[in-house]
């Protein structure tokens, strides 16, 4: 079996063990004990009822995102406004939530569509500029990512201060009924599981069962054969956004409504960020994506025990996740970084002889 | 200084660009090299110009053999080109990008590059603007700028690509003038590759004829235009019969149609092309050919004058609407503007039915898809993606995803590449086409090909476009003078 062959078929053992190798030698260089910070690690997130939960009350946003970046993936969108489109969900559901007075069940299907509509405009910018203003959806979003952050403080420490004055910390806590129901004193709210179950279905049924998807998916591998094929790009560009950002809004809508009970400052906690990371080291396939989610949730909640046990800063579960996409997108690379080292320049050959 | 070539031979895959080139170009003189699309003139400069390798063969610079590693190491020896795209930096002012082709070691030296500029554009009576952004040049000032950067280099011989395509009345007039002192005043020699026969017969002192790879003749200039077209085009084998179509009601109407992008400007086309005709679009690649077919598919909108299909107004209609209307573009780069190659057939067949339902139906598609591979025999399966198929099967891949009926069907080089048995299998296909009414307009750079297979010809050349000639009545010869410019 050639290298390459072998790379494919054990993916992604190699590049995980790869990164827990060089994550145990910086541990070494630190003079930590590695067995003992795992050790920490493990336990601050499967340890008791509670860490555990917390670990599925983090994963469930962060996979909402993903599957959503799944479809702007697929359409060949760099979709890394994807974080501006969490906030933008999380601040379109605290607005219903301070300012709507009506029964649970349906406050909270208010919030939900608000976060929708919030996350999927934000998302649908960025796909109008890249359509009509040539303006590439990585700049674009970066730029509404920091709108939206700006946008969050401007509402914490302005109109929606709390009444006791303004702390650029948050909101005062919504009504209870706004909240989502959750699970056990925990952070964790079972509807929004069935949130994410239905979101995954769809996205799911979307890519591999319907003409849309497909027009995504030749969009995504060849714009201009899908042009001739009759795949409007602008289309299907401004849709793709579009439902990733109503995917992202949700992520958001659950970070305020059951992670936090108010919009605070970087309410998303950066998992639109890891939501890239994330598809990105399931190398675009979508049954990895909640594994992967739930174990980056897992070493990014542990990291917080690890801290308090051992004295490490808890940026290591960030290190240790950082370095596995790394060494993912590297291995994946692995045969053409070989192959310029080995051959000769290949020498330029015009198509016009 | 004498330039000589022996035996210049280089290969792309199974193509034979240059098979056993001998060539001698002498001082102070003007040489012309002509030829038809793909016959090797390019491959060949670009081999002496030190931009590729030729696969075995000699460069002899004054009876010294060399051979170049680059461009630049062939300037280092004196030879330096002009392509028809110029390579410069569209972002860098005009004294920049000309510091950037002179090796002057850490520290730029603009004063004398300023001075060096200034001196030899004068010299050649160019006006440039030092400080001007290359973007906004017109291509016959860029032209003129790698004209000073190269002579400025040091070069001997000078080689022109189509140096008249796309540059202006007035600059093409500086440009003969300059060319003109270059070899008389100054001994440089200069190589025009080119296939406009008269700018050759005015300028030229001495022309070298390629055909598929080979010399086939030289002449002194002045001589006959006629046997250089003949040169150039070969002789025509006899042409096979084949039953004449019946007018039907026209299918495309152009009206005084204005085309233009940044290198040609089309003008004045009016053209009406019946149901059931198959048009042919004669011309050497670039001549203006392919934005007519462009415009008519609705990919590159006219600037001015109407289209009509099947008497609706379609001027600025989008392509995709009018794929729905019933018109196809087949491009020649199937694999690039048509093909997917990560899609399966049966992803391809889903994609060009006209009809849609929210779920896809993948038994049925791929049935439909199993019936299309056999009725269009693609060795291939419905899961096949179409990357894998080799390149005759993708060619009849993408005819297999024309809907039926089709009003008008365009098409770039629909046989290029493909061997005598499947060009003859596509052409079946296209006359059932115009059995069923639909208008085939198609641009080939096989002149043949053009003459055998269509009822009506338009020829074009440098953006204008011919008298439309009878098939039928018509010969190589008389191709060739228009192709040459002689319309």
């Amino acid at each position: 079996m050639n290298f390459s062959k072998w790379l494919r078929v054990s993916w992604p053992v190699v590049p995980i063990l790869a990164s827990l190798i060089f994550t145990t030698v910086l541990l070494l260089g630190f003079g930590a004990n590695p067995i003992e910070s795992f050790q920490a690690m493990i336990e601050g997130s499967f340890g008791d009822r509670s860490k555990t939960l917390s670990v599925l009350a983090f994963w469930i946003p962060m996979l909402l995102a993903s599957t959503g970046l799944l479809v702007t993936f697929t359409a060949g969108l760099w979709n890394i406004g994807v974080e501006g489109q969490i906030i933008m969900g999380a601040v379109a559901a605290s607005w219903v939530a301070l300012k709507v007075t009506a029964p649970s069940p349906l406050l909270i299907g208010m919030e939900i569509l608000a976060a929708m509509a919030g996350g999927g405009l934000w998302a649908a910018i960025v796909g109008v500029l890249k359509t009509r203003g040539r303006v590439h959806e990585i700049f674009g979003g970066l730029a509404l990512n920091n709108l939206a952050i700006i946008l969050t403080n401007y509402l914490i420490s302005g109109p929606w201060q709390p009444p006791e004055g303004g702390t650029f910390r948050g909101t005062q806590p919504f009504q209870e009924a706004a909240l989502l129901p959750r699970f056990a004193e925990s952070r964790f709210s079972p509807i929004s599981l069935v949130f994410v179950i239905i979101a995954f279905g769809l996205v799911l049924l979307s890519l591999s069962g319907t003409y849309w998807g497909l027009k995504l998916k030749a969009l995504g591998k060849n714009p201009r054969s899908a042009f001739f094929l009759g795949v409007s790009s602008e289309r299907e560009t401004i849709l793709a956004m579009l439902f990733c950002g109503a995917l992202a809004g949700i992520a958001g809508a659950v970070r305020v409504l059951s992670w936090f009970d108010s919009l605070r400052q970087s309410i998303s906690g950066g998992i639109g960020y890891l939501a890239l990371l994330v598809v990105m080291l399931a190398m675009f396939r979508i049954f990895w994506v909640p594994i992967i989610a739930f174990f980056f949730s897992a070493v990014l909640n542990g990291s917080i025990t690890l801290q308090l046990r051992t004295q490490l800063h808890s940026s290591l579960g960030g290190i240790l996740t950082g370095v596995m996409v790394l060494f993912v997108l590297l291995f994946g690379n692995l045969n053409a970084l070989r192959r310029k080292r080995t051959e000769e320049n290949v020498e330029i050959v015009d198509e016009q002889r | 200084m004498r330039i000589e070539l022996r035996q210049i031979r280089k290969s792309f895959g199974p193509v034979k660009a240059n098979d056993g080139i001998d060539l001698i170009f002498e001082g102070g003189k003007i040489y012309g090299l002509l030829g038809e699309n793909g016959a090797g003139k390019s491959t060949l400069m670009k081999i002496l110009s030190g931009y590729q390798p030729p696969d075995s063969g000699e460069i002899l610079l004054d009876s010294h053999s060399k051979s170049f590693k680059s461009p630049a190491d062939a300037l280092k020896n004196g030879i330096g080109m002009v392509y028809q795209d110029p390579h410069d930096f569209p972002p860098f002012t005009i004294l920049d990008n000309y510091l950037l082709g002179k090796d002057t070691g850490l520290v730029l030296d603009f004063k004398d590059a300023r001075k060096e500029l200034t001196e030899l554009a004068s010299r050649y009576g160019f006006e440039v603007d030092l400080g001007a952004i290359i973007d906004n040049l017109s291509l016959g000032e860029r032209q003129q700028l790698e004209l000073i950067r190269l002579l400025a280099g040091g070069a001997q011989l000078l080689i022109l690509d189509e140096p008249t395509t796309g540059i202006s009345a007035e600059q093409k007039v500086l440009l003969f003038e300059s060319i003109h002192r270059l070899a008389k005043e100054e001994g440089k020699t200069l190589i025009l590759v080119s296939h406009k026969l008269d700018e050759v017969q005015e300028l030229c002192d001495y022309v070298f004829i390629l055909r598929r790879g080979q010399l086939v003749g030289e002449s002194e200039i002045p001589c006959q235009t006629s046997s250089l077209v003949e040169m150039m085009f070969g002789q025509v084998p006899s042409r096979s019969e084949r039953s004449s179509f019946i007018l039907g009601e026209p299918a495309v109407q152009l009206k005084n149609l204005k085309i233009s992008t940044y290198r040609l400007t089309i003008e004045d086309i009016n053209l009406t092309i019946q149901s059931g005709e198959v048009f042919g679009f004669a011309g050497l690649e670039g001549s203006g050919q392919k934005l007519v077919l462009q415009a008519c598919a609705g990919i590159l909108h006219p600037e001015a004058g109407q289209m009509l299909i099947n008497g609706t107004d379609t001027t600025v209609w989008s392509f995709h609407k009018l794929q729905k209307f019933g018109v196809a573009y087949v491009s020649a780069g199937r694999i690039e503007e048509g093909l997917v190659g990560d899609l399966s057939l049966t992803e391809h067949v889903i994609l060009s039915l006209p009809e849609h339902k929210f779920l896809v139906d993948w038994k049925g598609s791929r049935t439909e898809t199993q019936i299309r591979i056999e009725k269009y025999q693609i060795v291939g399966r419905p899961d096949t993606m179409a990357a894998e198929l080799s390149g005759g099967n993708q060619q009849r891949l993408l005819f297999a995803l024309l809907n039926t009926p089709l009003r008008l069907l365009l098409l770039e080089h629909p046989t290029r590449g493909l061997d005598v048995r499947s060009a003859d299998w596509i052409w079946q296909l296209l006359y059932q086409r115009r059995e069923e009414g639909t208008a085939i307009i198609f641009m080939s750079a096989d002149l043949d090909e053009i003459i055998e297979r269509s009822d009506r010809i338009a020829v074009f050349s440098g953006g204008k476009m011919s008298h439309v000639v009878e098939a039928h009545k018509t010969s190589v010869d008389e191709c060739g003078h228009l192709i040459g410019g002689q319309l």
